[in-house]
């Protein structure tokens, strides 16, 4: 028989509230085991776990259980806590009388004869607990950055920086990503490539990082310290390792008819193309869908031209397969698309523009040569209107948009705004928002300075309708602080389209077993504590793949999503779960149930000889697991048809004792 | 095929030429088109009023005819057809409003939702085909640029509607194209023309109707097509310059079935 020790929390007045804690400790005593039970205003503070510690050693305490928040919040704090006080860390059970509790009833009563049930439930599992030893792993000193936008290349810097080999992988034929196409940041007014590209360079540099540029990531499977990765390079047509990306190629390519994706599609690019002269890795890529050569066989122009005989028409998508001990996940972001939004005219008017396509008109290296011209006609615009919001800040029943707040909006519009008054000083300027969101060092400041110095027109109130005529566009909007309807004939209206994250992210998250929310950000292990860290071990987060942000935060949690990384590489040996399955052999028949369930491949068959009551000997086979590889997800456990298979910690007694318990 | 028909008042006063064209063009398409028995005055509005059930029951009764029927009820007109679409809805999504129409109209067999109203342009695109319709058309409207005009009625509340997107419907645009005609893109075709206002503030539905046919007229336009009398009433009486069709006359122009009401 154990003795087990309850110790029922208040979590101030979270549990408290809704919960009579003494109630729950006094009913809790008479559970049989039961031979200390307590309350106590904050179970985790330090006070508290010294009263544990202090109730294992009086009392002699072989299990405990305490009643407290998710077992996700604190069960390492109080396992850390029994081991210092003596006792196996796994000889302990955490009541969450919080979540599952406190926190969705609303009177006492009902709380209270819950968290005792939940209570006995606890103890009955505990009675049944034995001590586990985890076991321990290698870890690979190799890091994997998915992406290569700002957050993954800063990520990867600085975990080269610390001395391990990184890898970056980018779907695209240049890291940079969304920054890359960014004119100028704020609030500063630097210029975007002026501060990115040195870090491409960098980056291309660094002896310890290797891009995979044009490549995607594949399969993953493995576990924290130990991921087997396949990277799948698609094929780009030119031997990376013979390009000098000298762009003769693409100045010849008779192909001229291929819709520029980095301008957004605003110019054309020839079928083989470099997607900007700061490109990183500066190599071509063949559009194979637009090659003549590719196609059907008639061109090769750029085969002849190239000099270092870098054209390979054969190139094969190939597989690379690498092992990792910890993953970066920054796929980054996208604006939404238009073509919902269709009171505003985008897909009828060339003149109505989102912010990334303002970006690329106002950007040297764009199609314009950084000339602001409308779209349509080349004209300079004179009037020009901006709408907030498109798409953020949705009703939740509006299947149309998001909810959120895309956050970096109202600064680039002010962003924008600022630089037109300042470089065309005859336009006139409006900007239409719900609210103007400028937290940030010297973010309001910025926006004041668009408002007072450059004369920008701030309209609080929503765009209703834009109206295409002539040459105009006719922008229909309210001022909800003049309390009218307002009319304006602009010439450019430029949408500030809602981001959402990249469409990569969700076939990716699956492969990870990496948690994500309604809206396909990545979920972090901890909104506060554990930002960027995915529920899943060794799995981190890097930038707006979690929830929009600006630049500055992005390097920020690039950086700290790097340290994280160097922490856990650091490390020569990564203590496991013990908490994994395992067979008896005598009960498997071999049938095969548990291998097509596992997700993780750790299960595996063998022929073993078995001494059977009459003295003989038989070959059976049976099943077994890899505790390496077994992650305790229990699926295995419940397709076994014999009730061989069971998970430590979680057997399937200790899930009917408390069964049996709640039934009482 | 068979549908039970609900036409309106306005179709049998002011709005002849669209019920004519609409029974002409059915029977070339292969539907059968049933007028029911004991129809009245939609009312012509759907009142948002939560109290208000004696207006609705116009539509109540029209819908169970149908439903007893098992047909489909198709309508032509936006405001009958708004009307009746959004007491359906109603019907189906509210217990309390459904027991209390029901308890007015005690019939046999209480009215729950069962029915299927369809507009005209529906029965064309989902029962027929657009591609059906451009296999029958003669080449009539061949160089014609025709903006479609939606008007509000049709549309809206989009979530009850369900005929087009709202914010973008395209479901004319298709039709004109099929009947071989050029459709004109105006962006004001989802805005209203001013509707019943103009009988108290004449000069705000001016403002809102000509804006419209402005717009067809700079898009280049050589006439508007609606679905809807009242706003084909709005458009003609504030600009004479450019020619306002009903749907079905112009289908039934398409076809090479047009002859003299």
């Amino acid at each position: 028989m154990q003795r087990v020790g309850v110790f029922v929390c208040w979590c101030g007045s979270n549990i408290a509230a809704t919960v009579d804690v003494k109630a729950v400790a006094e009913a809790l005593k008479a559970e049989p085991g039961v031979v200390f039970s307590t309350d106590y205003q904050y179970m985790c503070s330090q006070a508290g776990q010294d009263m544990i510690k202090e109730a294992i050693r009086e009392h002699q305490l072989t299990g405990v259980v305490i009643c407290s928040c998710s077992p996700r919040m604190h069960e390492a704090t109080f396992r850390k806590t029994a081991e210092s006080a003596g006792i196996n860390p796994y000889m302990v059970e955490i009541a969450n009388i919080r979540e599952q509790c406190s926190w969705v009833h609303k009177d006492i009563p009902t709380g209270t004869e819950k968290a005792i049930i939940l209570g006995r439930a606890a103890i009955a599992k505990v009675s049944l607990n034995a001590p586990l030893t985890p076991g321990e792993s290698p870890v690979t000193k190799r890091a994997l950055v998915i992406g290569g936008g700002i957050a993954g290349i800063q990520t990867a810097l600085d975990i080269a920086d610390a001395g391990f080999p990184v890898d970056i992988v980018e779907k695209k034929p240049t890291i940079g990503g969304k920054m890359a196409q960014i004119d100028k940041t704020f609030p500063t007014l630097d210029c975007a490539a002026c501060i990115l590209t040195p870090k491409m360079v960098d980056v291309a540099q660094n002896d310890k990082i290797r891009i995979f540029s044009y490549s995607e990531v594949e399969a993953v499977s493995g576990f924290v310290g130990n991921f087997d990765v396949k990277i799948k390079k698609k094929a780009r047509f030119v031997d990376e390792t013979k390009c000098t990306g000298c762009g003769l190629c693409t100045e010849k390519c008779p192909q001229k008819k291929v819709p520029n994706d980095f301008n957004l599609g605003m110019d054309m690019k020839r079928a083989i193309y470099i997607p900007f002269a700061q490109a990183v890795p500066k190599v071509a890529t063949i559009e194979a869908d637009y090659c003549n050569m590719l196609k059907n066989g008639k061109c090769g122009v750029c085969a002849k031209v190239c000099t270092a005989g870098a054209i390979d028409y054969k190139q094969q998508d190939e597989i690379i397969e690498e092992k990792y001990g910890a993953i970066v996940v920054a796929t980054g972001f996208n604006p939404i698309s238009m073509e919902k939004f269709d009171e505003f005219a985008y897909n009828q008017s060339k003149d109505v523009i989102t912010s990334l396509e303002f970006e690329r008109l106002t950007n040297a290296a764009g199609p314009t040569a950084g000339k602001l011209l409308r779209p349509s006609d080349g004209k300079h615009p004179e009037t020009i209107v901006f709408v907030q919001c498109v798409g953020s800040r949705c009703d939740a029943c509006n299947e149309k948009g998001k909810e959120y707040c895309s956050k970096i909006c109202c600064m680039y519009t002010a962003k924008h705004a600022m630089l037109t008054r300042d470089k065309y000083p005859d336009t006139d300027v409006y900007v239409f928002y719900i609210d103007v969101r400028t937290p940030g060092k010297n973010f309001d400041e910025f926006y004041r300075r668009a408002v007072e110095e450059y004369g920008v027109h701030y309209i609080k109130g929503m765009v209703g309708k834009i109206l295409p005529e002539g040459d105009k566009l006719k922008v229909r909007a309210s001022d909800l602080i003049e309390n009218k309807q307002i009319n304006i004939d602009a010439d450019l209206v430029v949408l500030a389209a809602a981001i959402e994250p990249d469409k990569s992210a969700r076939p990716l998250a699956t492969m990870l077993t990496a948690s994500m929310d309604t809206n396909d950000f990545f979920t972090e292990a901890h909104p506060k504590l554990r930002p960027v860290e995915s529920p899943t071990a060794g799995v981190f987060l890097s930038g707006a793949c979690q929830g929009p942000k600006d630049i500055p935060e992005t390097v920020s949690q690039a950086g700290a999503a790097a340290s994280k990384v160097i922490g856990l590489l650091a490390k020569d040996k990564l203590l496991g779960n013990p908490c994994v399955a395992g067979s008896d052999e005598m009960m498997c028949n071999g049938c095969s149930s548990c291998e097509r369930v596992c997700p993780y491949g750790a299960i595996s068959y063998l022929d073993k000889e078995f001494r059977m009551p009459d003295r003989t000997t038989k070959v059976r086979r049976v099943a077994q697991v890899n505790e390496a590889v077994c992650q305790g997800c229990g699926a295995c456990t419940v397709a076994c048809p014999s009730g061989a298979m069971d998970l430590k910690g979680f057997k399937n007694n200790q899930i009917l004792a408390e069964v049996d318990a709640i039934c009482r | 095929m068979k549908v039970s028909y609900y036409p309106g008042c306005t179709l049998k006063t002011k709005a002849k030429d669209l019920d004519f064209y609409l029974r002409k063009c059915a029977g070339v398409l292969g539907v059968e088109v049933e007028e029911i028995e004991n129809w009245q005055c939609c009312g012509g509005v759907f009142t948002t009023a939560s109290d208000e059930i004696a207006t609705k029951l116009s539509s109540v009764r029209a819908l169970s005819e149908a439903r007893d029927k098992g047909q489909k009820l198709l309508t032509v007109c936006s405001a009958c057809h708004n009307v009746i679409k959004q007491t359906n809805y109603q019907i189906k999504n509210d217990a309390d409003f459904a027991a209390r129409a029901n308890n007015y109209m005690q019939q046999d067999v209480p009215y729950e939702g069962e029915a299927e109203v369809v507009h005209f342009l529906e029965l064309l695109r989902d029962e027929i085909g657009f591609d059906a319709i451009r296999e029958k058309v003669t080449d009539a409207l061949k160089d014609k640029k025709i903006a479609a005009y939606y008007g509000c009625l049709l549309l809206r509340p989009g979530k009850v509607m369900q005929l087009d997107d709202a914010e973008n419907p395209s479901i004319m645009e298709e039709l004109i194209e099929a009947m071989g005609a050029t459709p004109v893109v105006s962006p004001y075709r989802n805005e209203c023309c001013g509707g019943y206002v103009v009988l108290d503030d004449a000069k705000s539905a001016e403002k809102k109707s000509t804006a419209i046919t402005e717009n067809a007229k700079t898009m280049g336009a050589d006439m508007i097509v609606t679905a809807c009398p009242l706003c084909k009433y709005n458009l003609e009486k504030h600009d004479q310059s450019i020619p306002v069709v009903y749907v079905t006359e112009l289908l039934a122009e398409a076809l090479g079935i047009k002859e003299g009401v």
